[in-house]
Order: C-alpha cells, then sequence, then structure tokens
C-alpha cells in the first residue's frame, strides 16, 4: 500500500540524542549482561558451586599430575646425571658359567680369572680419540677397624680423578693426593656411613683405621649421598647406596694383589682381577654414545667371554626422557578427561538452565533482547562458571604439589606452562561447552518461551 | 506537573500529527498453523487500523484467535499472509534482529501472569528494555525510579517481585512496558489473575494513562474493562464479529 506512508506519517522516535548506538561491541552492555550472568549465578548458589567444582578438580588434577610427574621424571634424570653425562663405566662382572659353578660348590678348585684389564685400559685410552680420561677402581670388600669397632665394607683403589668424575662431595678433609698415589700411601677416604659406624663420637679425621695388618690414616669424609653401584644404576635401585671407602689405586693393589681367596664348600677358590671398574670421560657429551659403541666393539674383540658390563648414563638418560614424556602424555591425558567430564558437567547445567529460565528468555526476547544478547548471557554465565573454576583449579594445582612434597617427600615440579594450559582450556570448555546450551535458549521461539511454566 | 508528565505529553503529540494518526495497520493478517499434516487457519484475513491515544479491548471466545493476533500485534510472531504496518514500517518482511529491535523500541508488553523476572529487584525490572536499547545506566536509572513512582512504587524499589502482592507486580510490569515510551501498550488480560479490587486499580492506571495520549490495546475476558475503553473489537472464529466505538 503505497498510500499509507501518506496516511499514516507516524514519524520515527525522535530521541535519537539519549539513544545510544545498539550495534557494534558496547561496553557497558557486555557489563551489564557480565551483571545478569553474576547475579543468575548467585541465585543458584548450590548449583553453580557444584558445577564449578567439577572444573576445579579437572584444572586442579592436571596441574597437580604435571607436577608430580615432571618431579619424578627429574628424579629419575638425575640418578644418571649423578653419574655423569660425559662419562661411559665399565665394570667387571663374574661370567654367568662361573659363577653358576662357584655357587653349586662342585668341581675341583677354581681359579677364576675374569674382568677388565690394564691392557683393556690402556687400548681404549690410547686408540680412540675424544677419551681425556680414564679412572680405573679396584673393589675389595674388606673388614675395617677402628680398635674395637668393626664394619664390613668396599674398599676403593682409585685415582685422584675419581669424586669429581662421579659428582661426588667431600663433606670433610680433603681426597688423597697425587703423590700419595704414587708412593702407594696408607690414606684413606671414608664415606658418611663407615664414618659414622667406626668413629660414633670422636671427629676421624687424622686417625687411624686398620685393614687387614695395615693402619691407613683417614685423610677425607665423602658425602655418601649420590652414591650408585655401577652396574645396578637403573633408577630407583640405586638407593642401595654401598658404604665405600677410598684408598689409592697403587696402595690397594700392593697391600690386597690381585688375587682374593674364598673358602667354598669344596675347598679354596681364588679369583683374579686386575680392575673392577673404570670410568672412561670424554670430552664432549656429542660422542659419548658413539665412544661407547667402539668401546663395546673392542671389549668383544678382547674377551672371549662377556665378564664386563658397559654403561652409558647418557644413554640411560634419553631413555629416562623418552619414558618420562610418555608418562607425562598419559598423566595428562587422565586429567585433561576430568576436565572435559567438568566440562560436559557445565554444559548440562547450563541446559537445565536454558529449561528452567525458558520464561526469563521469553520475558528479554519480548523486552527487545535479539539473539546474540541472549546468546551472550548465557555463553557470559558459562565462562565466568568454568574461569572462577578454573582460577580455583590453578591455586589448588599448584597448593596440591607442594603439599605432597612436603608430607611424602616426592619431587615435584610445577612448570610454569602448566598453570596457563590448564586456565585456558578450561577457560575453552567454558565457550565450547556453553555455545550449544546459549544457541539453544536464543533459537526459542518468543510466543512459546513465554507460554512455558 | 512531573517531568514525566511532560513526556507523556510530548510523546502523545509525537505521535499524533496532524492529519492522520493511525499507528498501527493490519492488512488481510491471516495465520495458518500447521500440525503435521494438518493446516489449520486461525486468523482468516483480519484488517484494522489502530488509532493513536486509543484505547482498545478485543474481546472473544477461548479460541478465538486473539491470542494470535495479539502475538502478530506484538511482532512475536509473523502473519502467514497479510501485512503488518507499525508506526511507518512494514514488520512482515523483517528479520529477527529487527523485529526484536522494534519490539524494545516501539511496544510495551503487559501479561496476564505479569512476567517479572525473579532474581532482578523492581528497579531492574523496569530497567530491563531500556538496557536492550542502550540506554546509559544514569540515565535508565532516572527514568525507572519516576516511573516506579509513577505507579505508586517508590519505595519498594529494592524489593523483589515475589515481596509484592499480584497487584504491585502488574504495576511493576505496567511501569516497564512505560520504559520506553513505546507507540502502542499492549496488555494481555491484564486484570486476570488479580482480585476486582487490584483490577480495578489497574484499570484506574489505564484510565490515566490513556488520559495522557497512550495507545492502548487490550485483549480481555473482562466486562469491566470492556466497557471503560473506548473501542470494543469481538472476534469470532478468526474473523471480526463487530467493532464498535463506546463512550463517545
Amino acid at each position: 500500500m503505497s498510500d499509507l506512508t501518506v496516511d499514516t506519517p507516524v514519524q520515527p522516535r525522535s530521541n535519537a540524542g539519549r539513544q545510544k548506538p545498539l550495534n557494534g561491541v558496547n561496553l557497558v552492555r557486555f557489563k551489564k549482561i557480565t551483571q545478569v550472568g553474576i547475579k543468575s549465578i548467585f541465585s543458584h548458589g548450590l548449583r553453580s558451586m557444584l558445577t564449578v567444582l567439577g572444573i576445579v578438580i579437572g584444572v586442579a588434577a592436571v596441574i597437580a599430575m604435571l607436577a608430580v610427574s615432571e618431579g619424578a621424571s627429574y628424579e629419575a634424570q638425575q640418578q644418571f646425571r649423578d653419574l655423569g653425562a660425559s662419562n661411559i663405566l665399565l665394570k667387571s662382572v663374574k661370567p654367568a658359567e662361573v659363577e653358576e659353578n662357584s655357587r653349586q660348590g662342585f668341581g675341583p678348585p677354581q681359579a677364576v680369572v675374569y674382568g677388565l684389564t690394564n691392557a683393556d685400559i690402556t687400548t681404549i685410552r690410547d686408540t680412540i680419540p675424544g677419551v681425556s680420561n680414564v679412572i680405573s677402581s679396584r673393589i675389595v670388600k674388606k673388614n675395617v677397624w677402628n680398635l674395637g669397632i668393626n664394619t664390613n665394607t668396599d674398599v676403593v683403589g682409585t685415582t685422584v680423578d675419581y669424586p669429581v668424575s662421579r659428582n661426588y662431595n667431600l663433606r670433610a678433609g680433603r681426597f688423597f693426593s697425587q703423590a700419595e698415589v704414587r708412593d702407594h700411601a696408607n690414606v684413606v677416604v671414608l664415606s658418611d656411613e663407615v664414618a659414622n659406624a667406626l668413629f660414633p663420637i670422636d671427629n676421624p679425621i687424622g686417625q687411624s683405621i686398620k685393614i687387614d695388618s695395615d693402619y691407613y690414616n683417614v685423610v677425607g669424609i665423602m658425602e655418601s649421598e649420590g652414591f650408585s653401584n655401577l652396574g645396578q644404576s637403573q633408577a630407583g635401585s640405586s638407593n642401595a647406596a654401598p658404604s665405600r671407602i677410598f684408598i689409592p689405586f697403587t696402595a690397594s693393589k700392593s697391600r690386597f694383589g690381585e688375587t682374593t681367596m674364598r673358602q667354598t664348600a669344596g675347598g679354596m677358590e681364588s679369583e683374579t682381577v686386575e680392575l673392577h671398574e673404570a670410568i672412561i670421560q670424554i670430552e664432549g657429551q656429542e660422542s659419548v654414545i658413539e665412544v661407547g659403541e667402539i668401546i663395546e666393539q673392542i671389549l668383544q674383540r678382547r674377551h672371549k667371554e662377556v665378564d664386563y658390563e658397559i654403561e652409558v648414563p647418557l644413554a640411560l638418560l634419553r631413555q629416562a626422557e623418552e619414558s618420562a614424556l610418555r608418562d607425562q602424555i598419559v598423566a595428562g591425558a587422565i586429567a585433561g578427561i576430568s576436565l572435559l567430564v567438568g566440562g560436559i558437567g557445565i554444559m548440562n547445567i547450563m541446559l537445565a538452565s536454558v529449561t528452567e529460565r525458558t520464561r526469563e528468555i521469553g520475558i528479554r526476547r519480548a523486552m527487545g533482547a535479539k539473539k546474540r544478547d541472549i546468546i551472550t548471557q548465557f555463553l557470559v554465565e558459562a565462562v565466568i562458571l568454568s574461569g572462577v573454576g578454573g582460577v580455583i583449579g590453578v591455586v589448588l594445582g599448584v597448593v596440591i604439589p607442594i603439599i605432597i612434597s612436603i608430607f611424602w617427600g616426592m619431587t615435584t615440579i610445577v612448570t610454569p606452562i602448566a598453570p596457563i594450559l590448564a586456565f585456558s582450556i578450561s577457560a575453552m570448555i567454558g565457550v565450547i561447552f556453553g555455545i550449544y546450551p546459549s544457541m539453544r535458549a536464543a533459537d526459542m521461539d518468543p510466543v512459546e518461551a513465554l507460554r512455558h511454566e | 506537573m512531573t517531568a514525566l508528565d511532560m513526556q507523556f505529553k510530548e510523546s502523545a503529540s509525537r505521535h499524533a500529527l496532524a492529519g492522520s494518526n493511525v499507528v498501527a495497520r493490519v492488512e488481510g493478517i491471516r495465520k495458518t498453523y500447521y500440525m503435521g499434516s494438518l493446516a489449520v487457519e486461525v486468523l482468516h484475513g483480519i484488517s484494522l487500523d489502530f488509532y493513536s491515544g486509543d484505547y482498545v479491548s478485543i474481546m472473544g471466545p477461548s479460541g478465538c484467535g486473539k491470542s494470535t493476533l495479539m502475538n502478530i500485534l506484538g511482532c512475536l510472531d509473523q502473519p502467514t499472509e497479510g501485512k503488518y504496518y507499525l508506526g511507518d514500517e512494514d514488520t512482515s518482511t523483517m528479520e529477527d534482529d529487527e523485529l526484536s529491535t522494534i519490539r524494545g523500541a516501539r511496544l510495551g508488553f503487559i501479561f496476564q501472569s505479569y512476567n517479572l523476572i525473579q532474581q532482578l529487584n523492581v528497579l531492574e525490572n523496569i530497567e530491563m528494555p531500556l538496557f536492550y536499547q542502550g540506554y546509559a545506566e544514569v540515565e535508565s536509572h532516572e527514568i525507572a525510579m519516576s516511573l516506579a513512582e509513577r505507579v505508586g512504587l517508590g519505595d519498594r524499589v529494592d524489593h523483589k517481585p515475589f515481596e509484592l502482592s499480584g497487584g504491585q507486580q502488574q504495576r511493576v510490569a505496567i511501569a516497564r512496558a512505560l520504559a520506553v515510551d513505546p507507540l502502542i501498550i499492549l496488555a494481555d488480560e491484564p486484570t486476570g489473575n488479580l482480585d476486582s479490587k487490584s483490577g480495578s486499580e489497574i484499570l484506574d492506571l489505564f484510565d490515566e494513562l490513556h488520559a495522557q495520549g497512550k495507545t492502548l490495546l487490550t485483549v480481555t475476558h473482562s466486562d469491566e474493562l470492556a466497557e471503560r475503553s473506548m473501542r470494543e473489537i469481538k472476534l469470532r472464529d478468526g474473523e471480526i464479529e463487530s467493532d464498535e466505538r463506546l463512550n463517545s
């Protein structure tokens, strides 16, 4: 009807002066909608709290689980790092067949010769470039005496570089010197345990201890923390740190010789071992794994039987890192699932809220609310719920690992990425699981919504 | 005379321009509902003009289509056929967003069951339409405050709806309907849930609004309301049965 405009020239409202623009992002409007959301969250206190709880648990679990697994892997890696990342460790082992015979005690008296030899070490040192130092050790089990007190321990004959190569620290005194090694001097460095066992009251430094028939001067005490038994140093088993004392390599050789005699059920048995342990230090970590393979080939050629063990801490470290990553992925996935469940909880609550507030949606639509106003209102609500849950979750997630550390003594590490990741996931969950209910709310027919009881 | 009275006077003169004063017009409105394969036509081509400052009551038995007509007049529903002009705009071709805007800016709704939002207090309920029109907070506060006083609830603005009687709640709803100074106030059974005393109070308020030049459109079963109105339209089976002017 063209004449309608003539007929009914009702003027559009001329209140332009007091009306704000309706389109675009309006901060005041957004603030108002946020207030509406907060109000409705508080008017359903218990329900909102339970919803938030789902997210809190999810976020806290993600952070705490990652912190615990990160701490565990750090601990495992630390053990290998203690062995020295640029070291290769060699150890003599009794060949399996000989071991079996001697345990049964049958057969003729044996004179067993096995293990690493000085010639092996010389070959390794002279033929492989990149080997900067080799520290050889002999280990003999002995009873050690201070007057009437005695203890059984490993007596390690070694060279001056030993503590440095294994990252061991001296608690008191000093390690023996190059001159003392040259002179076959009777000096000894005790480990903490042995020092405590033999000198429960006195300061051991400057005192003497007796091994077999010889007296040794105590010059230092070694921290026993970080000791790890070569050949058993898979993660977790190294806590059985042997109590050890250290004397110059030369002294060990001249006092105890290379052959040990042992009484067995069937008679006497002698064991001859030149070297029990050797630490091969490599210049630079890049070639450690490669050099390790070369050493293994050399030893294979020189030994008929496998009477040695070779261990490359760096290779083990890599393995530990890989398995740590796997653990973290598993832990993260489990925690992620709980976060997802929390998100579904939010969606569930939002859907219930949409149904319950159908009437309100109808009223708001009648009063001029656009679909996007309704969407914003419900979305803001979902995001606030998950945001608050996220914040509380992050706080808990940081506190829980600290509590675990204090009460269970586990190492836990909260990396900064974990809270950030967990919080952004929870915020995203708020948006993703809020969208569907809010769309449903907005798509309601206003007439139907108003009629809803 | 309060500032608000001035506003009412002003708006009355604004809408009722010289020459013509039609604020809304429906032309050949048909509405068909589909229930499965069954098509039910509820309105069979209704044409009506509504004048500025008029006080109209639409009556009829249940199922005569008066609710459907009301929903279309309220821009809550679109006719299947026909045109609906509100002010100078054709609403029958509008998108959802435009309909929302026009509802918020040009129409005021009063419902039988008040339809206040329970979490919001009186003032916030009155402010709601203003909020969707993008009014500044200070200004919408002022308007809502003076409207609350206007309907006699100035001392109850921070009460929640459940703390008020039915009559008081309906007065809040009337204040809310007046907030944006609409072209038409649509009232669907405004006294249906009220006892006769509060009902008459509401009708007194309607008389006042009418006296101030507001355009009132009511759907009702109440004879009292119909008698007080200026024009009575009777619907029967989706058609206009009668349309007469009362009381001069």
